[in-house]
Order: structure tokens, then sequence, then C-alpha cells
């Protein structure tokens, strides 16, 4: 649901399980959740998260369906209660959703009864992504770390960029990655990064000089502007860029060493250079195949205890 | 109509200065003597109510609720809702305008008080001040109230033009009639559930600021000013805004200073503002959505204080029921509001009166004397003789707990249920007829 539900065990419970789950033999892994029946529910396009969830449940051996609003009866007007119960009775025992409202999974845990995995709900989170972006980091600063504790990211300072306002993948890597002693940065105009995101948890900051911000880094992860969020916001783009888009000059001016994460998609030329997400610093692919893993830990946790939620 | 004797309560009537041990007679539907206890005269042949160890007060009265009744029938009738009402001890509601269609008209307030509503208690219908709350035309003030409406608003579709909100008040002044607005600068809050902050960033939830509550009220209070300068007054009334439903700090602190300034400005303050915070919204609970929304602890502390140090005239529920199925959605989606009607007085008593030790004719004066005078309910908030026959019977010291699954009203969205309250309702009685009995 959100990673604040998550105790530091069980992060490292999860990030255990993926190494092992991805290192397994497939045969082997298919048999684990061999026959289970998941439901994916998105009310809002994917690709990588979808695909990734998808991938995870069938590589445990699951049986998947997945619901989408342009092509069910979410079309016809059926409430997200009626839509999981319907889900249920058709024998789902895990339901995996995305969806434009915040807060709707625990709606849907609260109506169903069924552990729910939060792929992303409205502005507020998307804890798998911070998860496996999690995974992507200690897979650099610290390579073959798995149990996760308060100090394991000391000293380690990582910068998110762009648009924190409209951004659950921004808020559930702020909400987590200050608990293992990482500081977290953020960093953007205000229309788009309010004063009051530093009282939204400890060891958040805000820095409005994008190049300040940079300088301190070890880590950097670019956001999209959300377009489809602004809501009437006015925002001058050219301006945007000048102050905000991370480009080879900057970069290697700033923070020649850092991390460069981007939760995806990206646009090209806008938040980020062509040359940049495709340069050496990039680990934007090597997110999305830590998805995978990640996502079959959280779905094996989801099926095997009672209630579980993540 | 028969007589009833109440005989050996302990009578708190703030208006009429009374708080001691009392009889009381009612007939006709008025109250016919107080009397020490066992010297009433005009008790021959009176039912009796043994009112030993209990407290006696005037019927509460309620200046804020949302009955639904024309047109939303699936969400509360007048006939529940003042069921309900008068589970809670209120004997007169007066009930918002936001109707389907919208009181505009002397028919429509006429058919709220038609006695085939089967209403318990006395309703008071407030008009729309504009023509379906579109905050563009204005309705007929004067056949509203001669129809019966006390009062006109655009409740939930606050008046946002300073030239009609001007000649609303104007209008309202000429008629005597007092204004009440639901202070929010709808410009500021679109696509809002709850209030600003690093709460509502965290929860990912767009958040309405508190100056879109302040700031219309100030705009109100600089009308009010204005309308007073250019010499309204001398027509006999003199123009009377009420706030409604007061939630931040700035807008109390904007209704003292316009009373000092000597302008009739009142305001209400709801349960859930005095008593919770924006935290409560928790895991997105619906029953934590309303509009003005939970505010900081700050603002919170500032409703105690206001209602301590006696800036705030009302305490007044909103009570505005939801179809469950329409609170069992998506927090953004779902309808603002909650019930009241049942909580307001054991939450007043239990934290107002127990923990904050507010002398409890204080809380029943801001629960009945106080908003029936401000809406200038004639005979009601007092049982001094010659008034309504409108009485609640509490045991004060009774704890209880708010169990929603019993209550009276159609719509069960609350977020006291399970709640422990203090102050039990014994009966409630509405101009002489014994309408609830706990």
């Amino acid at each position: 649901m959100s990673v604040t539900t998550l105790t530091l065990d069980e992060v490292s419970h999860i990030l255990t399980r993926a190494s092992f789950l991805e290192a397994e033999d497939p045969l082997e892994r298919a048999k684990r959740l061999a026959k289970r029946k998941i439901a994916l529910l998105f009310y809002e396009s994917s690709t990588r998260t979808r695909t990734s969830f998808e991938l995870a449940a069938k590589g445990l051996g699951s049986d998947t369906t997945l619901v989408s609003s342009l092509s069910s009866s979410i079309e016809k007007g059926e409430t997200l209660k009626d839509t999981g119960l319907t889900l249920r009775a058709l024998g789902a025992e895990a339901i995996i959703l995305r969806h434009p409202n915040s807060g709707s999974p625990w709606l849907l845990e609260q109506e169903t009864r069924l552990p729910v995995l939060n792929a992303g709900d409205g502005m507020h989170e998307h804890p798998s992504q911070a998860l496996l972006d999690l995974r992507t980091m200690l897979n650099h600063l610290r390579p073959g770390v798995t149990q996760v504790g308060p100090e394991t990211l000391a000293g380690v300072t990582v910068t998110i960029v762009g648009d924190i306002l409209h951004s659950r993948v921004a808020r559930s890597n702020m909400l987590l990655l200050p608990r293992l002693g990482a500081r977290v940065i953020l960093c953007g105009p205000p229309p788009l990064l309010p004063d009051v995101a530093v009282d939204a948890g400890p060891g958040i900051e805000v820095e409005r000089d994008f190049e300040r911000a940079l300088a301190q880094s070890t880590v950097v992860m670019m956001l999209r502007i959300q377009a489809e969020r602004l809501a009437g916001l006015q925002l001058d783009l050219e301006e945007y860029k000048t102050a905000y888009q991370l480009n080879g000059e900057r970069l290697a001016k700033f923070a020649p060493t850092a991390l460069v994460l981007h939760p995806g998609p990206i646009i090209r030329g806008l938040e980020i250079t062509p040359e940049v997400a495709d340069g050496p610093q990039s680990l934007i692919l090597e997110q999305v195949h830590h998805g995978v893993a990640i996502r079959m830990a959280l779905v094996e946790r989801a099926l095997t205890q009672k209630g579980g939620q993540a | 109509m028969s007589t009833l004797l109440i005989r050996g309560g302990h009578l708190i009537d703030p208006a009429a200065g009374v708080d001691g041990l009392k009889d009381i007679v009612l007939k006709d539907g008025r109250v016919v003597e107080v009397a020490a206890p066992g010297k009433a005269k005009q008790a021959e042949g009176a039912e009796v109510i043994d009112a030993t160890g209990l407290t006696v007060a005037p019927g509460l009265v309620d200046i804020h609720v949302h009955l639904r009744e024309p047109g939303q029938g699936h969400k509360e009738t007048i006939a529940t809702g003042t069921a309900a009402a008068a589970a809670g001890g209120f004997t007169a509601v007066a009930a918002m305008p936001n109707t389907t269609p919208t009181n505009d008209s002397p028919e429509i307030t006429r058919w709220m008080q038609a006695p085939e509503r089967g209403s318990s208690v006395r309703v008071f219908p407030i008009g729309a001040a504009t023509r379906a709350l579109k905050g563009e035309v204005l309705n007929d003030y004067a056949a509203l109230k001669a129809a019966g409406v006390v009062a006109v608003t655009d409740d939930g579709h606050p008046i946002l033009k300073d030239n009609i909100m001007r000649e609303v008040l104007a209008q309202a002044t000429r008629n005597g009639l007092s204004v009440i607005q639901h202070a929010e600068d709808t410009r500021m809050t679109q696509g809002a559930s709850m209030n600003a902050g690093a709460t509502a960033f965290r929860l990912g939830l767009r958040g309405m600021p508190p100056e879109a509550e302040y700031g219309l009220v100030e705009r109100d209070i600089r009308l009010v000013t204005e309308l007073v300068h250019a010499g309204a007054t001398k027509a006999g009334h003199q123009p009377h805004l009420h706030v409604a439903h007061t939630s931040t700090a700035q807008a109390v602190a904007a209704v003292r200073q316009a009373r000092r300034n000597g302008l009739r400005v009142t305001c209400e303050v709801a349960p859930h503002h005095f008593l919770l915070t924006e935290e409560h919204v928790g895991c997105y609970s619906t029953h934590a959505k309303m509009n003005p929304p939970l505010r900081s602890a700050a603002d919170r502390d500032a409703m105690i204080q206001g209602i301590l140090d006696g800036v705030v005239d009302a305490i007044a529920t909103d009570h505005a029921p939801h179809a469950a199925q329409e609170k069992e959605v998506e927090f953004e989606r779902a309808p603002n509001g909650i019930t009241g009607l049942e909580t307001a007085l054991g939450l007043s008593l239990r934290w107002l009166h127990h923990e904050w030790k507010m002398p409890l004719g204080r809380v029943l004066s801001l629960l009945s004397a106080q908003p029936a005078a401000l809406l200038n309910l004639k005979g009601r908030g007092t049982l001094a003789v010659g008034s309504f026959a409108d009485v609640v019977i509490f045991d004060p010291k009774q704890e209880w707990t708010y169990q929603v699954r019993d209550s009276k009203s159609k719509s069960r969205n609350t977020p006291f249920d399970g709640w422990t309250m203090q102050g039990k309702v014994k009966w409630t009685i509405s101009e002489g007829r014994v309408v609830y009995r706990g």
C-alpha cells in the first residue's frame, strides 16, 4: 500500500527474496504460485509496471488476468468496490491495482478483503518502484547487500528532480530512503514542489537550485512533468528546461560520478537529454530490469502471508 | 393537547437565567408554568415525567442541517432527519436549501414545513440566496420570508462575485433576514479534497488552503462594513452576516475583529472542527471528508478557544447525510459531509464541559439559546413561561457509546461511531409532544 507500512526487516526480506527468485531455475520458480489467480486491475495506462508485474506473477507460475478501465464494465460505471468483488468472485486471490485516485488500494482492500498490491495510486505512492529503485542503488553503491538497516545508505544523497507534487514515485522514495540513512533532496520550482514537502517526513530537504543540488548528489532521480495531472497549472517549458533539465554539460560539471535514475516514461529533450538518458551514468534500463525481481518478491509475499500488503 | 408536568429535574435555562431544581408545566404546546419543586399550580391532571436526577433544558437548536428533501430521499428525508434530531435532543433545525430542486420558492419552503413530511421537530427552512444557488440572480426574499424562511444562503456554493454578495446582503437586510455564507473561495479549491498542508502532500491529495476560507470571510466583512457605512441600518435592520462552519483560526479572528468594530457578524463551529484534525483522514477515510475540511491542530485549538472565549455564537452540526454507496468510493470522488445530529450534545458535553470545563449552562446556550437568537427564532431556546414547549431532558453524568447502526438517520456516514459520549438524552419534547424517549 505504502512504503511507510513496510518495516526495514520486511524491506530486507523483499530484497533477499528478489535476488533468490531472480537466480532460481525458472521451472522450479514457476511451481511457487502454480495456478494461483492474480488480477491486474489497471485504471491508468502503464508499460513498465504492468508488464513487469505480469511477468513477475507468471514467472511464479500464477495465472493472471488484466482488467483495464477501457475494455471493461468500468466504462459502464461500475465502481471500484463492485469491480473488486467481481474479481474476487472470479477467484482472484490478490489484486494488483493502478488507479488515478490516491488511497484507492485501501478502499479495494477494505471492500474485498483480498491482498492488494499498490501499482501506483494517484499522486500518492508507487511502493514497488521505490523498492526497485532501492535495489538499483544498492547494486551500485552497496553491491551484494540485501539486508538493510538505518545506516545502510549513510553518506548517500539522493536528489529527486522535477514534478514532485504530482509524483507518486517521489513520495515513495522520499518516505523510504531516509529510513535507510540517505539524505533526500527535493529539487524543482515552487508550482511543482511546494514548501510543505519538507514536512512529509524526516530526512527531506528542499533545494531549488538544481546545480547546487547536483553537486551534492550520489544519485539523481529525474521525473517527468505529468501533464495529465497539472490541473490547469501553466508552466513555461523552456524556462523549466533552462533551470532543471539534466543535460550532458550539467552532469559532467556538477555530478560526474552520480548515478542517474528515472522511473520512466522519459520525455527525451524535456527533463533529460538523450545523451544523458543513453549515457554511461544512466541506470534507467537497469531500473526496469530490477522491476521483475522486486515484483516477484512482492507477489509471492502477498500470496503467502495473511493480509499481505505492500 | 394534554398537560405535561416535568417534575424533580434540574432546570438549566441560560436565556432566562435559571439554574436550579424546578418543576415545569407544559400545556397546548407552550410552557405555562415554571415553579419550585412541588409548587406547580397548573399541573392538575397532568401526565408526569419524573426528571429526578436529570437535567432539563430548552430543546436544542441546530441552525445548519441538510435534510435532503425535496429530491434526495435516498440520503435522508425530513422524517428521518428530524427523528435523528429528536434523538439528539434537538427540537428545531434550520434546513439548508441545496435540495433538488433548490429551495428558491415559497412553494418549496411550505412543502418542507407541511405536516405530510412527518417531521418530529420544527423545521425552519433556509432559502437559497440566489436562483438555483448559481450566484447570479437573487431570489424574492420578501416572498420567501413570508413563507417561513429564516435566513438565506447559497450554502456549499459560496457567492464569489462582490456585486452579487453586496446585493444579497442589502436585500436580506431590507427584509430582516440573516445571510449565511459558506466561506470558500472555490477558485482556490478546485479538485481539492482535504486541508492543504504536509498531510495532504504526503497523501497525494490536493489541498484546500485556509485562505480560501478566511479570505472570503474577510471579503464578506468588508462588504458588510460598506453596507453599514452606506446607511443601510437606517431602514431599521442591521445587516447580519453569519459565517457557517468556521474551521480556520484566521476566520474566527476576522469575526472577532468585526464584532469589535460593532458589526453584526456571527459564526458557528461544528463538533468535528473542534474535535478532529486533518490527521483523521488516516487511510483515506471518507468519513473524515467534509467541507470545510478537517484542519490543522492549531486551527482545531483555535475553534476550542473561540468557543471558550465566546466569539463563537453557536455549535451547529452541518448534518450532511450521504448514502453508503456514495461514501464507499475513492476519497477524492466521495461527497463531502458527515451526519451530526445524534452526536452533537454527547460530544459537546464530554469535551467542552467535562474535559475543558466549560460550564454546562454555556454549552447548552451554544446549542440552544444563542443559535435561536441568532436566527431570531422567537420562543425557542428558552423555557420561560410562554415559550414553545421544546424540552430536552438528559442525564448529564451518564456515559454512553454512540452506535451508528442504531441511528435514526437514513445514512451512516459518521466518524464518531463507537465514540464515548456524555449526557444521555432521556426525553425530547417538541411543542409539548414527546418525540423521543431514550
